[in-house]
């Protein structure tokens, strides 16, 4: 018994230690990239402190921005499309009755748990099928759909919270659906459809596979240009480049919980 | 009039996923089962050919290597998630904790790779680092094999394993913990018998997320994974690529679809009764209450 109800002393120590553990394992990599950002060399030999692949990334890497503004294009666009029809769905789906519910419901969650490449591939043989050259527009139809049912999904968890009695009192003072909709249901849904959006923007700028095979020739996106860097030579400046998305990457982290705090408690 | 609105609302969603998922996923069940063009694209003659083409060791061995590193990668994945999403539902400081978690999973996933391709390539700066030591004259290949792809894979999916784990234990009540320990059970029997029932839900959510990407994975065994084929995404990539082989392609994404859905649906059984056996329990123990008093 005495055994029994002896309490070590720091229970939660193991856990301490593989957190630890587990934060230097992801944070190790990013900053070796970081210090080698700096590097006067062109190998992973230290040859003293530089800013020449910052240098090269700015005023020489014309490709580069080519890709990451084609990677804002579709970002933005695939976003904005995506949280509109998502949206909508999302409404149609909490608070109305229709045939095809089940359908809907099942078919948005079949990309959350279908791996990348079985979509990528699937588009890439569906587009050569109907004779759709490949490209932007391409890429653009790839993004939305994979961005659609995370929309879907986090618009609808945000509407769920609400009851559906506000907007019939609205309705009951006379309403009709256009104002509810702009006037309760939207606002109310507001940090739901951002954060959905920034989700979006996010997940569009990030994806390769999917990219990989739905994309054309003169259609290179960011992850796509640097997937070449990585594969076909690898220059130093890809460091930079990395440094520049890891404090973007940290930028947008700390904005959009700030952003969404801010609207949340409007 | 509710009716008439959900379809303005629904349509264009219904179009979109029926256009350009549900449609395409169909397009490979059917190409898996028609005959190979003969420059690309297909024959419209029902054939089992790319089904019978699976059928030999080097693919049987690929499918078996992909298994392998899927399930040891999740394993290690959930095996590390686990002790840091309890750590992190615990802190005082559980933002900031959760900062440290979301910058990872956000970075560049390219970029994430290649940070591994900087540290362990053959110039990379371990190798650096044994030259400079007279340890080796060339390189040691610590990049592209199987435990090199196992080990980019537990550091890319970490991330999408710990912040459900995460959120889940965040939610479970710590004082029944101390309920146990009171009435004698010790500290690690506590988080076995008690925690662990508890976040089956969110263990099952984290399991999904890392080994539905790492199975079908592609990207990281092109990138770290050396000449050889690793994984089945490889191979049908191949197949797009250079073969040209579309009903091919279309058979092995048919293994990968159905290997993920038994996955999932094993996972999901496994759910269904523990929540079944969860209600059972308290049914007893109510009528054990009442009969009690």
């Amino acid at each position: 018994m005495a055994a029994n109800v002896y309490k070590p002393r720091k229970p939660y120590r193991l856990s301490k230690y593989v957190f630890i553990f587990a934060i230097a394992f992801l944070f190790m990599p990013l900053a070796v990239l970081v210090a080698y950002s700096f590097n006067a060399g062109k190998t992973m030999a230290w040859h003293g402190f530089s800013f020449v692949w910052y240098e090269k990334l700015l005023f020489s890497s014309d490709e580069l921005w080519k890709a990451v503004v084609n990677s804002l294009i579709i970002a933005l666009s695939s976003a904005a499309v995506s949280t509109v029809i998502g949206t909508a769905g999302a409404i149609g789906v909490n608070w109305h009755q229709f045939k095809l519910k089940t359908y809907v419901r099942g078919a948005t969650f079949l990309p959350l748990i279908l791996p990348e490449i079985i979509i990528g591939v699937s588009l890439l043989i569906f587009f050569a099928g109907i004779g759709i050259h490949l490209g932007l527009f391409t890429i653009f139809i790839a993004h939305t759909s994979f961005n659609l049912p995370f929309v879907f999904l986090m618009v609808l968890a945000r509407l769920e919270e609400f009851d559906y009695s506000i907007i019939e009192a609205a309705k009951d003072l006379g309403a009709r659906e256009r104002d509810a909709l702009v006037k309760i249901i939207i606002p109310i849904s507001r940090p739901g459809i951002i954060s959905a959006f920034l989700m979006a923007v996010t997940m569009s700028l990030e994806d390769f596979v999917i990219t990989f095979f739905v994309a054309g020739p003169g259609s290179t996106t960011l992850p796509l240009y640097v997937y070449s860097m990585i594969r076909f030579g690898v220059s130093p400046v890809i460091n930079a480049l990395s440094v520049v998305l890891i404090s973007g990457t940290i930028l947008l982290t700390l904005s959009a919980r700030n952003l969404l705090k801010y609207i949340a408690d409007r | 009039m509710k009716k008439h609105y959900g379809l303005v609302y629904t349509t264009p969603l219904t179009v979109w996923i029926t256009l350009f998922f549900v449609a395409p996923i169909l397009i490979i069940v059917l190409y898996s089962f028609l005959q190979k063009g003969l420059y690309g694209g297909v024959e419209w003659r029902f054939s089992l050919d790319a089904y019978r083409a699976l059928i030999n060791p080097v693919f049987g061995k690929v499918t078996l290597d992909t298994l392998a590193i899927a399930l040891v990668s999740t394993v290690l994945t959930i095996l590390i998630a686990l002790p840091c999403g309890l750590y992190m539902a615990r802190s005082r400081h559980k933002n900031l904790l959760l900062i440290l978690i979301v910058i990872p999973f956000w970075t560049n996933f390219l970029i994430r790779v290649y940070s591994w391709i900087a540290i362990l390539g053959n110039n990379g700066l371990i190798n650096e680092f044994l030259r400079g030591l007279h340890l080796t004259e060339s390189y040691v290949p610590f990049l592209y094999n199987q435990w090199a792809v196992t080990i980019v894979l537990v550091y890319t999916y970490l991330p999408y394993a710990i912040l459900p784990l995460y959120s889940t234990i965040e939610k479970f009540d710590f004082s029944l913990l101390e309920a146990a320990r009171d009435l004698g059970a010790s500290h690690m029997e506590s988080l076995v018998k008690i925690l662990l029932p508890n976040i089956k839900a969110g263990i099952v959510t984290s399991i999904l997320f890392s080994f539905i990407p790492i199975f079908g994975n592609y990207a990281v065994p092109l990138l770290v994974g050396g000449k050889d084929n690793v994984m089945l995404g490889q191979i049908i990539a191949d197949q797009i690529t250079k073969t040209r082989n579309w009903p091919l392609a279309s058979s092995i994404s048919m293994v990968i679809t159905v290997v993920t859905t038994l996955g999932l649906a094993m996972l999901m059984l496994i759910q269904k009764r523990q929540a079944d056996a969860q209600r059972e329990e308290a049914s007893r123990a109510a009528e054990f209450a009442r009969n009690g008093a």
